[in-house]
């Protein structure tokens, strides 16, 4: 994975706060054993993503809002950004439990918003992110082939 | 650079509802040379201990060591690992069930937190619970977890002394694991030789990268908590 384009890509997301070293512990733990990790965690945690913010528009679309349930799916969200490291997508969750806390639903619709920005943003960096993993093993296939 | 040949025989049962962190904890494990079951729910944890929930408070206390042999259990755990929130059966339920049951209470039992708050914490440890690791769980964090599983070996008493230096031959057929590309019988000179893999020498990287110094709170002593 050291090649210079995804290297500085990785490294420009964590500048960005988008990421934090949680992802870079997840990126050692991958190896010539385990060669897809990476790809892997991410694609378990955007299927998650998906599935919760979706959950969530729900919840929050009905007259009467279920705000417990509602918070437990923010503590699941909370919870899978924290151990991929994605630090910015984290602190919209916390934003979002605070909201439903208080059951406050015009702030709640708030944060969800941004938590649909931010994991959005997320996702199509981590799909740059991938590509960008095949286009070195694309390389070394052509090598090896020669 | 002590990689005991026993820790391919500890086998850790990982307990988390959440898909994501059942694969990373999944992973950390095996790369720390563990064998791992992962089950996404405090019942299906105490149905792979082998626990009858309904029963065991009737049977006699079994010897303290966790044995293969002991029928309650279907296979042999040397620790377990469980998420503090879960739906239903929390990881603290967990625990009070395991230290309650005279077949499993000398099982350790580790409880992962992605929140911080000490009542929580010594709670958890006054019911027994080894260490509190504090979510997201890193692989230095592992390194805490062989003292105590090395407690609940049937053979400790040799394990301890051979801890630092080239193993001996404690085999009951290991299983299938990454580290297992020997194609002699395992030796006990070549368990040095096992960890040249490319997944070792990372690990130990990171370990050697990672000071044992963290800011980050690591829990296993109540009288730490204020």
């Amino acid at each position: 994975m050291a090649t210079p384009h995804l290297t500085s890509f990785v490294q420009s997301m964590f500048d960005e706060g988008i990421l934090d070293s949680q992802f870079a512990q997840i990126q050692a733990l991958q190896d010539s054993s385990n060669p897809n990790f990476v790809h892997e965690v991410i694609t378990l945690f955007c299927n998650d993503a998906e599935r919760i913010i979706t959950e969530m528009n729900n919840y929050l679309s009905h007259s009467n809002v279920d705000f417990s349930t509602l918070d437990s799916r923010v503590h699941q969200l909370k919870g899978s950004s924290s151990s991929i490291g994605a630090k910015r997508l984290k602190l919209a969750c916390v934003e979002l439990h605070q909201a439903s806390d208080d059951k406050n639903k015009d702030r709640c619709l708030q944060a969800l918003n941004i938590i649909a920005q931010e994991y959005f943003l997320l996702r199509n960096k981590f799909q740059t992110l991938i590509q960008l993993e095949k286009g070195i093993s694309g390389v070394e296939t052509d090598n090896n082939q020669r | 650079m002590g990689m005991a040949a026993t820790e391919s025989q500890f086998h850790v049962l990982a307990v988390d509802d959440s898909l994501i962190d059942r694969k990373l904890i999944e992973r950390l494990l095996k790369t720390s040379s563990y064998q791992v079951t992962t089950v996404d729910s405090g019942s299906k944890a105490l149905e792979f201990l082998g626990l009858n929930e309904d029963d065991d408070q009737t049977n006699p206390p079994h010897i303290p060591s966790v044995s293969p042999n002991n029928h309650h259990q279907e296979v042999q755990v040397n620790l377990v690992i469980t998420d503090y929130c879960m739906p239903g059966m929390t990881g603290y339920d967990l625990l009070k069930k395991i230290k309650e049951s005279s077949s499993l209470r000398n099982i350790p039992v580790v409880i992962m937190s992605s929140e911080n708050v000490p009542s929580r914490i010594s709670r958890c440890l006054e019911e027994g619970a080894e260490e509190f690791f504090l979510k997201p769980v890193r692989l230095s964090d592992l390194n805490r977890l062989k003292p105590h599983m090395m407690k609940t070996k049937v053979n400790d008493h040799q394990n301890f002394e051979k801890l630092e230096e080239s193993e001996e031959t404690q085999f009951q057929s290991p299983p299938p694991k990454e580290q297992q590309q020997l194609q002699q019988p395992p030796q006990p000179q070549q368990q040095e030789q096992q960890q040249q893999q490319p997944s070792n020498n990372k690990r130990k990287a990171m370990e050697e990268g990672l000071s044992p110094d963290r800011t980050r709170p690591r829990y296993n002593d109540i009288a730490t908590l204020v």
